[in-house]
Formats: C-alpha cells, structure tokens, sequence
C-alpha cells in the first residue's frame, strides 16, 4: 500500500546520501589526479603571456565556430540547446533551487515554472535530436562508443522523469517524485567516472589550450 | 431495532430538515463527487428512500481527532445529520453503552445485519504485542477481523487506518498497520487526513446509500472524487507558485501578500486531498488559506518524509553534513592519489638515463 512512499523517502534518504557522497569523494579525487599531474616544466623561452590567450580561448571556444557549424549543423544546434535548456531547468526550478540551498547553503532567485517547462522541452528536443545525429551521422556513428549512449541516457531520464513528474503524468506521485530523484541519483554516482566530468574539466582544458598557444606566441 | 426501519428523508424531516436545505446537501454532495447537476435528483430520491444502514465504527490506536472533526461542529450541518442517522450502533467514544453493554451491541448489530453492514475504522492496528491496544480483552487485531467478516465494505477514516499513520511513524514500536494491511477480501476506502474532511466521510456514505456501490478509487484506495487532485493543483495561491513569488519567513512581505508557501515546506504538490475546495469549519479556511502550509497529513509516512517546515525537494537526510565529510574524504583520497602519481612521477624522472651519442654508436 505504502511502496510507492516508501520509495520516495528512500530515494530522498539513504540513496541520495550514498549517491551525494560518491559523486562529490569521485568528482574530488579525479579533479586532483588530473591537476597533481601537473604540467611538465617547459624548458624553452616563454613567447608571450598565458593567462589572457587562456581565458580568451575558454571564451572562444565557448562559442559556435563557423566550420564545426557548416560541416556538423545539428551536433552544434542540438548541443546548444540541450545545454542551454539543461542549464536553465537545473539551476533556476525553485524547487532545485531549495535543494541546493539545504545543500550548500545559499540560493539564488528562480524563473516562473512555464518558463523552466518550455526549458525542460528544448533540453528533451535537443536531447532527441544528439542522438538522432549520433544514430544516422555516420561519422558520429563510428565516433561513438557504448560510453556515449550510456551518458546520454543517464541525462536524458532525470529531464524525462522531471517532465513526467512535474506534469503528473506517472501515478501515484510520489512515484513520479521518486523516480525523478533516483535517476538524478544515477547521474551522480556515474558522473564522476565518465565523460560526464566534462562539466568540470572542460573549461580548465579551455584554459589551457589557449595558455599553451600564448607560451609559444601563436595565437589561441 | 426498530429506527432501521425509518427511512432517511423521515429522519431528516423528523430532525427538522426543510426539503429546501435537504437539496441543497444533494446539489453540494453531487459537485463534490463530480456528478452532473442532473444526478441530483436522482441522488435525493435514492437518499430519500435510503434505509439507514447499520454501521459499526471501531476505534482502534487512535487519538479521536476523527471523531471529533466529524461530531464537534459548532453548528448542526447535514453532514452532521447524514453521520447522526446512520445507524451507528457501535462507537466507544460516542455511545452510552460501556463494558459488555456494548460489545453486545456490536454483535447484536453484525447478527442482525449480516452481509449488510459497514465498518467504519479509526486508528492503526498493533501487530507487535497484542496488549499494546484492546478492547473488552479482545486485541484491536481479533476485534476487526470478527468483525469485518460480515461487512459489506469497511472505511478507514483517517490516516492512521488508512495507512498506519502517526502510530506507524519511524521507529513504529507498536508496529502498526493499516486496515488494508489486514483486510484483502472486502473492499477497503480509504479516507485519510489527520483527521480528514467530515464532508468527505459524509460524501463516501451518501454515494454509497444513492448508488448502492462503493465510489471509484484511486492507487491508495482512495475515492477519487475527492482525492482526485492535489492540493496544489487547486491551491489559491498556485499563481504565486508558478510565478516564482515566495513567502520566505511566516512574517515577512510575501507571507502577508498571500505568497506561496513552497519555501515553508508546504506539501501541497504531493498531497491528494480536497481541503482547497472543500474547506474547513463549514468553509471558513483551510490550512494553506490560514498562512501554513500543508503537512501532506492524507498522504502515507507523511510523519517521515522529511521536516514539515523543509521545501519538499530537500531530500530527508543531513546532506549538508554528509557533503561535508565527502568533500573532507574527497580531499583525503584525492590527496594519497596525487601523492601516488607524484612517486611515479619522480620514480620515472629518476630512471631517466641520459645517453650520448657515443652510447649510441656503441650498439
Ligand atoms: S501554497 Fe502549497 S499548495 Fe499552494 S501553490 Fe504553494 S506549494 Fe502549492
């Protein structure tokens, strides 16, 4: 009679505890091993500074480049968008909003719900569309490993389930509720062991590219 | 007993019920039950004709806040008049009998209404120690059992029968159950709220005198009619919600501009229950009207799922201290890795040798 709560408080209690802790003990350790490797000392004359062709490429390269567009128009049109969508729902659905406040301590202001839930759809549409490119682009295709499909997956339930729940369309809700937490929990503990961790490391290897271009002098 | 034999539009009538205010009741109990205005004559004919069924109400680990939602209005209504003239031949709280007196009611009543009669239950059941909750020497468990045998149907009133409850809540020492933890071959309503909507009750034994059958329910065994939407779905001040205005503390500028209470903790979005519409104290207020927010009292382990006060999407353990010693342990592992690393790291710088071109040559 009470499984369905059940589950909810079990995916609210001990399993989100045990995923938060595998997520954040992995997301830390990978992030030291990457950085305690350190760079290997240059011994040539440094051409010019680092630090400013390292922002600028992180800048860069975080807008859509004309030639990836032309050959790639749906890799770059689906990413934007899912990212875009993906951010939007995340970090500004006051209810997410209010976990990361119980989490770390602070919030910030959040959007009208409508608005999050058009989010939530672009997110979905451009999850489709990756993946569809992924499937039929013959080059994605051969690019793509069991890894790939495993993180798209694992994005796309928690957007999946957070629709569904929001929009009740799982019955009983907490169900839906528990469902929705569970396969965040899922991205969590696979997060730091997978490309995933992309979301922390890109934009240190942004950086980098562009501050090895300004040693050498060339340009980022 | 022979007011069995009365009818309940004579009982009205007797207790001063005009005809006018006896419709009233069936146009108000057919929009609660979502029946189309046409049905309500059809309602107050078989309403009229109805015989007042025979109901054995058992009062089990409780607090009687059921009863009392049902039987303290401050003014008689027709709820009231409906739950008096049932035949309610057994109530430990409401009858003068005591004692053997009124265990021999209850059997008088399941002889004579074999097959017939409904069980209203209040309370969770004990399954640890039989001692924990009895009466006349009977554990709560072996009363029910006897008694549902002859029911036609038994409701759980409240949410301690219809799902444990308080009673069940986190350690349960007694170790409580529902009433449909028991009973699986009669059916089973569930009305839950602690303690639920007198209308409700009312409304779940009028369709059943109107239609002879029991109201459609929901996953829970609930009616649906009632728990059909959330108080969420219904609140007054959703438009606040999905607008992003938020009532912060319970005094501040939101709180007095009738903000939602989302931050609060109000589990309105998780909780079925008909207090936006149908209110409480004959439609004066309810809990989210009152500046409070919903507790979720009608959903199941609503005790234990998390602080009342926390937003419904903080999850019910310490996360902060938890992040806390995984970031701690994180830096810890994270450290003894970069130490490994940097021991290869050095082991390879030191196995460099350096070879000349005359190494070279040599080979
Ligand atoms: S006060 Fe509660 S029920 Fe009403 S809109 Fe806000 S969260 Fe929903």
């Amino acid at each position: 009679m009470n499984d369905a709560m059940d589950f909810l408080l079990w995916a609210r209690g001990t399993a989100f505890d045990v995923a938060l802790t595998i997520f954040i003990i992995g997301v830390i350790i990978r992030l030291f091993e990457i950085l305690s490797l350190g760079r290997p000392r240059s011994l040539a004359e440094p051409k010019g500074n680092q630090l400013l062709p390292g922002m600028k490429s992180v800048i860069s390269r975080t807008l859509p480049d004309n030639g990836t567009f032309k050959r790639q128009p749906l890799t770059v049109i689906a990413g934007y968008l899912f990212h875009i969508g993906l951010l939007i729902s995340l970090l500004l659905f006051i209810p997410h909003i209010e976990l990361f406040n119980a989490t770390v301590g602070f919030g910030w202001p959040g959007l009208p719900n409508p608005i999050v839930d058009a989010a939530t759809v672009i997110a979905i549409t451009g999850l489709l569309a990756a993946l569809w490119n992924r499937l039929t682009n013959p080059v994605m295709k051969l690019l793509s490993d069991k890894e790939d499909y495993l993180v798209w997956l694992l994005t796309f339930l928690p957007l999946l389930t957070g629709y569904l729940a929001y929009h009740r369309m799982i019955e009983p809700y907490p169900l839906a509720l528990g469902l929705h937490i569970l396969s965040i929990e899922l991205l969590l503990i696979l997060f730091p062991f997978t490309k995933l961790m992309h979301t922390f490391t890109l934009f240190l290897a942004r950086w980098y590219n562009g501050a090895m271009s300004g040693f050498r002098g060339v340009q980022s | 007993m022979d007011t069995n034999t009365k009818t309940l539009g004579e009982a009205l009538r007797r207790n001063g019920v005009t005809r006018r205010g006896f419709l009233k009741f069936c146009t108000a109990t057919a929009s609660m039950m979502a029946l189309p205005p046409s049905m309500v004559p059809a309602i107050a004919a078989a309403l009229e004709q109805a015989r007042r069924p025979s109901v054995i109400w058992l009062s089990f680990q409780e607090c009687t806040g059921c009863t009392e939602s049902l039987s303290r209005s401050h003014a008689p209504s027709l709820e009231n008049l409906i739950f008096d003239h049932i035949s309610l031949d057994y109530h430990h709280t409401l009858q003068v009998a005591s004692g053997e007196a009124a265990e021999a009611a209850r059997e008088a009543a399941m002889h004579a209404n074999e097959g017939a009669y409904l069980v209203v239950v209040d309370g969770s059941i004990p399954l640890g120690n039989p001692g924990y909750s009895t009466i006349a020497g009977f554990s709560n468990l072996q009363t029910l059992e006897e008694t549902v045998a002859g029911a036609v149907a038994v409701i759980a009133v409240g949410t301690c029968a219809s799902f444990g409850g308080l009673p069940k809540a986190y350690p349960n020492p007694t170790g409580a159950v529902s009433v449909s933890d028991i009973v699986t071959d009669k059916p089973v309503i569930n009305v839950p709220g602690c303690p639920p909507i007198p209308m409700v009750i009312t409304g779940v034994l009028a369709h059943y005198l109107t239609f002879g059958t029991l109201p459609e329910l929901d996953h829970y065994g609930r009616p649906k009619a009632f728990y059909g939407t959330s108080i969420h779905d219904r609140c007054y001040r959703r438009p606040f919600y999905d607008k992003g205005r938020f009532a912060h503390t319970f005094d501040d500028e939101g709180a007095r501009k009738g903000w939602c209470l989302y931050k609060l903790g109000c589990k309105g979005p998780m909780t079925y229950n008909a207090c936006a519409t149908a209110k409480w104290n004959q439609g004066t207020s309810w809990p989210v009207e009152s500046g409070h927010g919903c507790i979720g009292c009608a959903e199941p382990d609503f005790w234990d799922a998390g602080g009342f006060y926390n937003a419904l999407s903080v999850p019910t353990g310490e996360i902060s201290r938890n992040a806390s010693y995984a970031i701690a342990a994180g830096v810890g592992v994270g450290a003894i890795a970069a130490g490994i690393n940097q021991r290869t790291r050095n082991k390879a710088v030191r196995q460099h040798a350096e070879v000349t071109i005359e190494d070279l040559e040599k080979r």
